[in-house]
């Protein structure tokens, strides 16, 4: 056991905490304020997003390993230095490097599989922040069983004409651009006949609809394909390729879901409120029961941040096996977190349900926002049910779902 | 940056897995706990010394191995799984340390050298310290020792015994002195023996150090917690792979049980909530032997959790083996008892809790 990074990580390690000290503070000119983003302290300096998105990329501190050619850093791949960088700007509470699905998952999918032409168009506008990607995946029809899609897409004239339905779009309304899979082949085995088709949402025939959520925020959206057309060449991978393609960004999605150690900084604010909020004169950290539960809590999140700690070293020492440590990921940190933002409801009682801009909310109502936004990440990304499927078949060897007969 | 186990480690580790699996079976364990195979259990106990298991954490100056404590942690998981049915956490671990922590040189050239020679044997009576139950006290007055203790650990048979007062004061007697008043007490895991202890004006050695410091009591307990936290995680590894095992041959409406999706998502439930388990326990252990600033928090949490988490899976595990896992023939019940019994020794889960919530200062 060796938890120390090495010495040639020290000086990065400082240069990271030099650049949050001088940042320290920052607020965005063009970002709304959301109830997540009461956790950051504002010092009045402000900065535009886009502007902020390229000091990072500039410092390598985002897309560090993406070449320069296509807008990146060009630096090595370094797992590591992610981490120093994700836990020094997450001490320092300074605002991370843009995410998103165009940046964590697209821009992953045209490195590994998209043409040199495809690359260079689309990867540096947005890293940038420039070209906004959502995702067109899931179907009223498929959900859990994705791949049983129907959205369909047929080549007339050197076009794909796409008909059809996605729903749980995030971020369609401010897209620019759409990854989606469609149906192409018709007559192939299920997973064999898709395709991943890249979509302006510009594009007539498009059409996009709120679906409002339980938390009653913007969020996600129904989109509507009526002979959409878009060239021959908005393909990734080739015909029919399109699972496999769509399979190695769900990868990258699974991973970004549950941060251990944004759930142990929400346990410190959660530390923080019990300490302030009072029932009948005491205080909410000196009543036994809630005192219970709240270690209760911490251990947990300990051990979930002492495993992704076990999963990161088996991705730098070769031979390691992690491979359970590392399939219990996504559910546990989203059931955990859910647990935790609904704990904090708890002791807060009625005021635990003030939302919005309420009198004599908490925190700016995150905690029950999370609460409700944690129990759409149970369900999105591969239900609880589905990852309790996968570890059961792949990490512990038992009987695989049957197969009912043509799927 | 390498988090896990080091090859020297597992290999130990193994090792003694090996050793019960050959040694120790279902069958002798049964024998065992029924009272009738003294001399197995001697030999088996026997086995493992020669591997070492007494004088892990002593020294090498006073003629042990001088290893740390997450290489006790690797083998305390090895009995865990293979029901080790031997003194571990209190008379290997446990009084090692405090003697460390809290003798003077001379003590601890008296103890450790005769330790590691297994000439002698420590039984660890701290519950009192932790939380009295029945009113029972310990008192150490002008090297003398009254009082009751009334779960120590590790004691029967040990040639001394080691008891804390309530202010961390440790001190060893010889289990033969007069004054000493022995019960056996019938706990549910019988893979390992409790006894009560009454004593009345016994002649005491005080380790030095511990009249005036609290370390060598803290040391010694949240050692005692992470290897039992080891002990129950492995324990509950075995409960885990047993019922995975199980449900792939067991066929009921003419289909393995382990394709029925409620056995399955049991199973995966069990295995996602113990996986983190292993990373916390080492994680205490490296504190522990590291970092001692995180030391206590850390083995509360991993005393607590995987506490919390074995008992789930004691009652999973059983239940997947059906109408099986509740009789005596399968064996699944002795794992139960042993976690059961490792959950409420050195603290139930609130209590160390609330020891944790004190020791951030809430």
């Amino acid at each position: 056991m060796d938890l120390n990074y090495g010495s040639q990580y020290e000086d990065f390690k400082i240069e990271v905490q030099d650049f949050c000290k001088e940042w320290h503070g920052i607020n965005f000119s063009d970002a709304a304020k959301t109830p997540m983003s009461q956790n950051f302290e504002s010092n009045g300096k402000t900065i535009k997003r886009s502007e902020w998105q390229s000091i990072l990329i500039e410092k390598g501190y985002t897309a560090r390993s993406v070449p320069k050619e296509y807008g990146g850093y060009g630096g090595e791949s370094d797992i590591i230095k992610n981490r120093i960088i994700a836990t020094e700007f997450s001490n320092a509470k300074i605002p991370s490097a843009m995410g998103g699905q165009g940046i964590d998952m697209l821009v992953p999918t045209l490195l590994e599989l998209g043409t040199e032409e495809q690359k260079k168009q689309y990867i540096k506008p947005t890293l940038r922040g420039e070209m906004i990607w959502c995702q067109g995946y899931s179907e009223p029809n498929a959900g859990s069983d994705l791949a049983s899609l129907q959205t369909k897409g047929e080549l007339i004239d050197g076009n794909w004409v796409i008909n059809g339905q996605k729903i749980w779009t995030s971020t369609a309304q401010f897209s620019q651009m759409m990854f989606c899979l469609v149906r192409t082949e018709p007559d192939a085995q299920k997973h064999a006949g898709i395709s991943y088709i890249l979509i302006p949402m510009d594009t007539p025939g498009l059409e996009i609809r709120p679906l409002v959520d339980m938390t009653l925020k913007p969020g996600f959206n129904e989109v509507f394909f009526t002979d959409v057309t878009v060239p021959e060449g908005n393909i990734i991978g080739k015909r029919g390729e399109g699972w496999a393609v769509a399979n190695a960004t769900l990868g990258h999605e699974r991973g970004a879901l549950t941060d251990p150690n944004a759930t142990m900084n929400r346990v410190n604010s959660l530390i923080n409120r019990m300490k302030k909020e009072t029932i009948d004169g005491k205080r909410l950290i000196d009543i036994p029961v809630y005192r219970d539960k709240l270690i209760a809590i911490q251990a947990k999140v300990t051990a979930f941040q002492s495993n992704s700690l076990r999963v990161l070293s088996s991705k730098i020492n070769k031979g390691q096996d992690t491979k359970i440590a590392g399939m219990i990921q996504k559910l546990v940190g989203t059931e955990l977190r859910h647990e935790l933002e609904g704990f904090a409801v708890d002791i807060m009682g009625e005021l635990g349900t003030l939302y919005e801009d309420s009198p004599n909310l908490r925190d700016g109502g995150s905690w029950q926002f999370l609460y409700m936004y944690y129990l759409g990440l149970i369900i999105g990304g591969g239900t609880s049910q589905i990852q309790k499927n996968i570890i059961s078949e792949r990490g512990l060897g038992m009987p695989r779902e049957p197969k009912v007969q043509g799927n | 940056m390498y988090f896990g186990l080091s090859e020297d480690q597992i290999f130990f580790q193994e090792n003694v897995s090996k050793f019960l699996e050959d040694q120790s079976n279902l069958d002798v364990i049964r024998k065992i706990t029924e009272g009738e195979a003294n001399e197995i259990q001697q030999e088996i106990h026997d086995g493992l010394l020669n591997l070492g298991l007494s004088s892990l954490l002593i020294p090498e100056q006073y003629g042990g191995l001088g290893l740390d404590l997450l290489f006790a942690t690797a083998v305390s998981q090895s009995l865990g799984e293979g029901l080790g049915p031997i003194p571990f956490a209190g008379s290997y671990i446990m009084a090692p340390l405090a003697i460390m922590h809290g003798g003077n040189k001379e003590q601890k050239n008296n103890y450790l050298i005769k330790m590691s020679e297994n000439s002698m044997r420590i039984g660890v009576g701290f519950s009192e310290y932790i939380g009295a139950r029945d009113n029972a006290n310990i008192s150490i007055n002008d090297n003398k020792i009254s009082g009751r203790a009334l779960f120590v650990i590790d004691a029967k048979d040990a040639s001394h015994l080691m008891f804390s007062d309530k202010n961390g004061m440790i001190g060893i007697v010889e289990s033969s002195s007069s004054g000493i008043e022995i019960t056996e007490l019938v706990a549910v895991d019988k893979t390992r023996n409790f006894l009560e202890v009454q004593l009345k004006d016994v002649d005491i050695d005080i380790l030095e150090l511990t009249s005036t410091s609290k370390e060598a009591i803290d040391k010694s307990i949240d050692a005692g917690r992470i290897i039992l936290a080891a002990d129950s995680l492995g324990a509950s590894q075995a409960l885990i792979d047993k019922a995975v095992e199980y449900s792939k041959e067991r066929k009921q409406f003419n289909r393995v049980i382990g394709s029925f999706q409620a056995v399955k998502h049991m199973c995966a439930e069990m295995a996602a909530d113990l996986e983190p388990c292993y990373a916390l326990v080492w994680h205490a252990a490296h504190c522990f032997d590291n970092s001692p600033d995180e030391s206590r928090l850390m083995a509360c949490h991993a005393k607590s959790h995987v506490s919390e988490v074995s008992k789930t899976i004691g009652k999973k595990a059983t239940e997947v083996h059906g109408g099986m896992g509740f009789t005596d023939l399968m064996g699944v019940h002795y794992w139960f008892k042993r976690i059961g019994v490792n959950r409420q020794t050195l603290g139930a889960p609130e209590v160390i809790r609330e020891e944790a919530a004190r020791i951030q200062n809430f």
